[in-house]
Parts: C-alpha cells; structure tokens; sequence
C-alpha cells in the first residue's frame, strides 16, 4: 500500500498540522469585515439605466452614489467628503442589492434605506421631500422650498439637491426649474436628466414645450383641478377638457382649485 | 511587528491599527475557523465576525486595558466562542428544522461568486490530514487546532479554555496519536 501517510515521522505529523494554518484568506474578506465593523463603507459598481455607477453602503443604508470610473478617484473624493474609507467589494449585499434593484425599477421605493448623517438637518428634508414624487413626474424647487416648510429658500434647495449624496436613488432628478425647464444636474451632465427622467415614462421635449409656453398648470374644466402638468391625474385629462394656466393665481381666479396629490398651492 | 506593539497601536488610535490588526491575524483565524468547521463559507463568516466583535470590544476599553491585552489568544478565544454557538446552533436547527431555511442571508456576507475554489489544498495529504482532524471528537479537535493552526502556547490555551495546562497537554497528545492512528491505516483494522 502507498500512503504517502504511512512513513511519517512524528515530527513531519507536526509539521503538516501546522502546515493547516496555510490556506489564503477569501478576498474581499477583510474589507468586508472593516465594512461590517463600520470602519469603513463597502462599494461596488451597480448596473442602472444611466449606466454603470458606484454605490457606498453601510450599516445604515445607501451612503453615496457616483458615476463610476477609477476606484482610486472615487476613494478618494470619498474620504474627503465622509471623513471615513470606502472599500471596494465585489457586490452589494444580497438583500441591499436586491431593493436597489427594485428600486431603480420604481417598486417598493421604501424598503430601500439611506445613510444621510452627513448633510444638515435642512438638506435632509429637501432630500427626503425629493423622495415622495412619483417616479415619472418631476416638481418645481419653489415646491420643494414650500413643502418642507422654508418657501423662500429656493435657491438653498438648489443648492441642497445640487450636493445630493445618493442621486438616483434620491431622485433630485424630479425637481425642476420653476419656470418648467428642467435646469441643472450633478450627475454626469444636465442631459442626463432628461434621459433619467424619459426612461421613467416622462417626455422631456414635451415639458420643454410647456415651459416655453409659459403653461405651468393644467386644469379640467370638469372637475376644476389643476395640476402639475406630469402629475397623474393631469396626464388622464382628455384633450377637450384640458386647459393650460401661467400662474396658480389665474387658475384661481377662474375658480380652479389644486390638486390634492401634486399640491401646486395650499 | 509584536503583539505588544500592535496593542499599543490599538491603543492610541484603535481605527487606524485596527486594520493591520485584521492584516495580522485574520487569515489564521480563518484558517482555525476553516480547519474546525471544514465549511469555507461558515470559516469566512466566522473569521469576520471574531473582527467585528473584537473592534466593538475594544472600542469600549479603556487604552491601558488595550495595552496589556494578549491580542493573539484574545482573538483566538473570541473566534472559538462564535465556533462553538454557530456549531450548537447547527445542530440544534439539523434536529428541529428542514433545510432550505436560507431566509437569514447575512447582510454583510461576501457573495458566493467571491469565494475561492473553495479551499485549494497544497496538497493531498494536507487534505487527507484536515478530514482526520475534523473526525476527531471536538475538544481534542479544538486542542490541536489551537496548539499547531493557533499557534498559542499550552499555558494561553490552558487560560483559554479554562481547563489545567495538563489536560490541555493530554488532549493535544490524545489528539495526535488518533491522528497517527488514523493516517497509519493499519491493515487488520478493519477486522
């Protein structure tokens, strides 16, 4: 018989058995360990609609989202920003990645979960406010300002969804100009907007189109609701019903009220 | 770097060295985790979690307490620890539960596609030695493991264990003469 085990020594037993401490750790064990001790936040790069992008997470949720590209280049900016390490892991977790997934395709937009401890208290009404419009639809910064209860910080919204950590996921891509143009974003360049929004069922020349008009609302002259012009119920107005107001004043005054859903005005 | 050096340095900035910490010992917890368990997957969520535990430890000890700690038996007692409950566990849930009860995916577990092909062995004979060390009965299998894959001394295993540095010396060597037994299949064994 030739067990190569046969002719041992005891001194060679002893040396195999210690021999059983060679074995190569798995990779990405470490950084996922630092991830999990909250030393660190783990990213990965995520498939979306608008392409490959890096997503951060941590115990608390999704921490950072940014184009991809060269994983020294977002370490950095995200240190500097953060105040604390990313380390690349092959994948989000599984259950995370899976409401990523789901949200991207508009399901369950809730089971997903932020990390916004690093914005201010105002920013962080502006971000969770630009969460609750449809997806599909898209809402002034004068309505954001006025919803989260500052109507004159128009401009410190701009600035506050500019900065937004998580975009796409917090979807600063609905909030728009107040005269209808779809104005700036940070993610890639201001035609990505566009197309983030078209892919969400939204038509972009068409609000262009309504902004040059100067139309901001649109009514029905059943019910004598006007709306936000992407809102869902503007969208089902049929075109013989369907009539256009510049200002909530002048809806007003021919005795339109808002729409509950969109909330135009108070 | 020492033992003492390294606890130093988790004592004075603990994120920081916290990291060369895992450098040090992490890939021979995972081997002790690997050898006692023979599951990579249970080995890796073991050899993380013994890390997790130990930062959120230490984060809570005050420097001096950091300074005079043995890292090394320290961390080999607490990775033994999770051993030993996530072993218990399995074999409460093998008694009451049918398989197929994945519904606890760890949040923070690496992906299966992140695993190596499994556990490449350097050669058949490690192979052949690892089966036999995880058939021998678990405290002369925990003995072993400590002695020659932990590489702590009798007297760190005795403390760690809880049991007088000469039963902890008698299991090892019970433990090393089944091993021999085993390897050296005597023929008329089977009679």
């Amino acid at each position: 018989m030739n067990d190569p085990v046969t002719s041992q020594s005891m001194s060679g037993l002893l040396r195999d058995l210690r021999s059983l401490a060679d074995v190569s750790a798995p990779v990405g064990l470490r950084a996922a360990t630092l991830v999990a001790a909250g030393l660190a936040d783990g990213y990965a790069e995520v498939a979306t609609p608008v392409g490959p992008l890096y997503m951060a997470y941590n115990a608390r949720g999704i921490s950072a989202v940014n184009l991809s590209g060269d994983d020294t280049t977002f370490e950095r900016m995200f240190a500097q920003r953060f105040g604390r390490p990313a380390r690349r892991v092959a994948a989000l977790p599984p259950a995370l990645s899976r409401a990523v997934e789901a949200a991207i395709r508009g399901e369950r937009p809730h089971r997903l979960t932020f990390d916004l401890s690093s914005v201010s208290e105002f920013e962080r009404k502006v971000l969770l406010k630009a969460l609750e419009i449809p997806r599909g639809q898209v809402r002034p910064y004068a309505w954001v300002a006025r919803e989260i209860g500052h109507p004159k910080a128009v401009r410190a919204v701009g600035t506050a969804l500019a900065k937004n950590p998580i975009p796409l996921l917090i979807p600063c891509h609905r909030v728009v100009r107040s005269d209808g143009h779809l104005g700036r974003y940070s993610l890639g360049d201001d035609a990505m907007k566009g197309k983030l929004l078209q892919a969400e069922g939204l038509n972009p020349a068409e609000v262009e189109t309504l902004a040059e008009r100067g139309v901001r609302f649109i009514g029905s002259d059943t019910t004598r609701i006007y709306c936000f012009p992407s809102c869902q119920h503007a969208q089902r107005i049929a075109p013989r019903h369907r009539v256009t107001f510049t200002s909530a004043d002048a809806a007003a005054r021919e005795g339109y009220r808002p729409c509950h859903a969109c909330r135009p005005a108070v | 770097m020492n033992d003492t050096q390294l606890a130093d340095q988790l004592a004075t900035d603990l994120s920081r060295a916290f990291e060369r910490c895992m450098e040090t010992y992490q890939p021979r917890v995972y081997a002790f985790a690997l050898r006692l368990t023979a599951q990579p997957q249970d080995a890796e969520e073991i050899a993380q979690d013994t890390f997790v535990r130990a930062y959120r430890a230490l984060a809570g000890y005050a420097p001096e307490r950091i300074r005079t700690l043995r890292l090394r038996p320290w961390l080999f007692q607490i990775a033994l620890n999770i051993a030993r409950n996530r072993l218990r566990s399995h074999r409460a849930r093998e008694a009451s539960l049918d398989d197929g009860d994945e519904a606890l995916a760890n949040w923070f577990s690496v992906p299966d596609s992140e695993q190596p092909e499994a556990i490449a062995e350097r050669s058949e004979r490690q192979r052949e030695l690892a089966g036999r060390v995880r058939a021998l009965p678990e405290h002369f299998r925990i003995a072993v493991l400590l002695r020659f894959v932990a590489d702590l001394s009798y007297m760190e295993i005795s403390e760690l264990l809880g049991k007088p540095e000469g039963t902890v010396k008698a299991h090892v060597h019970r433990g090393i003469v089944m091993l021999r037994e085993s390897l050296v299949r005597v023929p008329d064994e089977v009679r």
